[in-house]
């Protein structure tokens, strides 16, 4: 078993409630209704622990953070602490006043969402009426609290062509970064994975476009890509190693090596008050379980590569290969990595099969979806 | 706040800070300074500590070179290419505001 390093980042998911309803949203198909989450106490409690641990940066996310009323209050804790703070928000509903609010405790970047790089787009994948307008409020009141701004871009097949339209609305805003993130298949965008994977033409144009913007607005804005895992040769070093150095705590305080690690049915997480976090981050089962690389099997366990991407994800091997401990499928050694062309296939045979609109399961609490 | 919208070039009167997304803290338990900007952590070593200390605002690159070649007893010569690449690349990267 590896010693485990301190962490040091958090992404704090504290509520899953949302007023959108995104089809690829990477929260669990199961949600959380709002009497699981933990109260302002314990939360500030749980950051208090993660500062002593060596967390540096933390990530408020959800579901939508600010639908949290006491959401002040956890970034003057954070604050507090010197924890570099990030608000990770849809920014739609946010209530007059609150950002600037935001701001004064002590938030240190805001990152906000948007759907489509059009109104009609936006509108249209969060299910929600009017939300690209109010993106773009909640834009110009962070800048002017003086808030640094990300825009992030979710990328999947609905969106693709917008790419260079997304690029132009985050140097309006006045965004210092831009993150073109090709949706990861997990949670809800796994259940809407034939809907949302785009085709490969599209995706090899999207490179040219974002490696070309990329030169283009060097010193003006950071492009950050997350480039789509079922096209890719290696895989991307999920949270960079299991339980390396960073980890998510859910709305009800289970801790989580990563966003998908309950649909890993072997293994067994526990919550933040039953335990310390410092006893569940250096003596979990769930944490040791993959930590480092002594679980690897072949043809991971004598590659090269295996502290530079740590095996890949562990949840998509689990989804594809059936097997957690199994080299991440998008990985070109992986013995079933044609698996995930043929999955690109599907995708192409489903969209042109289905009338224009792909239907999506839309997010929402409650529904109840076929597997 | 207005945004460069336009790549700067790192010059002798340039007047380098640190922009309000990038702080640089003492880490107690790692016993290290970090950089912590947005999505990003860095371990500066002590050179590039001692720059990025020195971008206040007010202080030029040709002031910080001088600084530095005093402390370091190093000729201006070497010490300005070191610091020029370095914050150009920082600029580059959105880091350092020049
Ligand atoms: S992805 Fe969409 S539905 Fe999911 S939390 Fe973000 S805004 Fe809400
Ligand atoms: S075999 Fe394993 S360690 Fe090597 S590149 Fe593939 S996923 Fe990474």
């Amino acid at each position: 078993m590896s010693a485990s390093l301190p962490p040091i980042g958090m992404l704090a998911e504290i509520t899953h409630r949302c007023p959108l309803q995104c089809p690829y949203c990477s929260n669990p198909v199961e949600l959380l209704k709002a009497n699981r989450e933990l109260d302002t106490r314990t939360w500030l409690d749980l950051f208090d622990q993660a500062a002593d641990l060596g967390v540096l940066q933390v990530h408020l996310s959800g579901g939508e953070p600010t639908l949290r009323r006491d959401l002040e209050q956890l970034i003057a804790g954070l604050a507090a602490r010197g924890v570099y703070t990030n608000l990770i928000t849809a920014g739609v509903g946010i209530a007059d006043g609150r950002i600037e609010a935001f701001a004064e405790v002590g938030l240190d970047h805001l990152q906000l969402s948007f759907q489509g790089a059009r109104a009609e787009t936006t509108d249209r994948i969060g299910n929600h009426g009017g939300s690209h307008e109010k993106k773009l409020e909640t834009a110009r009141r962070a800048r002017a609290a003086g808030l640094p701004l990300t825009i992030n871009a979710p990328i999947h097949r609905h969106n693709i062509e917008e790419v260079p339209e997304f690029i132009e609305l985050a140097l309006s805003l006045g965004a210092e970064r831009l993150e073109i993130a090709n949706v990861q298949y997990a949670g809800w965008a796994l259940t809407n994975r034939d809907a949302l994977m785009p085709d490969r033409e599209a995706v090899d144009r999207q490179g040219e476009i974002v490696e070309a913007a990329r030169e283009r607005l060097t010193g003006i804005m950071n492009i950050d890509f997350v480039t789509p895992d079922y096209f890719a040769t290696y895989p991307k070093p999920c949270m960079g190693g299991w339980a390396r150095d960073a980890f998510m705590v859910a709305p009800d305080g289970a801790v989580l090596p990563c966003h998908a690690a309950q649909t890993i049915p072997s293994l067994a997480f526990e919550r933040f008050g039953a335990r310390t976090l410092a006893g569940i981050w250096n003596d979990s089962p769930a944490f040791n379980a993959f930590r480092g690389t002594d679980w690897m099997q072949e043809p991971c366990r004598s590659c090269e590569r295996r502290e530079i991407d740590w095996g890949g994800c562990r949840c998509q091997a689990m989804a594809i290969a059936g097997d957690a401990a199994a080299t991440d499928p998008a990985c070109v050694k992986s013995p079933i990595h044609a698996r995930m062309a043929a999955l690109i296939d599907e995708a192409r045979h489903a969209a042109e099969g289905a009338p224009a609109d792909v239907p999506f399961v839309h997010r929402r609490i409650g529904t109840v979806v076929d597997m | 706040m207005t945004m460069p919208r336009q790549r700067m070039l790192v010059s002798g009167g340039s007047k380098p800070s640190l922009p309000n997304h990038v702080r640089i803290q003492f880490d107690p338990l790692r016993q290290a300074y970090a950089v912590l900007a947005p999505e990003k952590i860095f371990w500066p070593n002590e050179i590039s500590l001692d720059i990025l200390r020195r971008c206040d605002g007010s202080s030029t690159v040709e002031t910080i070179v001088a600084d530095l070649a005093s402390d370091y007893d190093a000729p201006e010569e070497d010490v300005e290419g070191d610091v020029t690449t370095f914050l150009q690349e920082w600029s580059d990267k959105l880091l350092v505001r020049l």
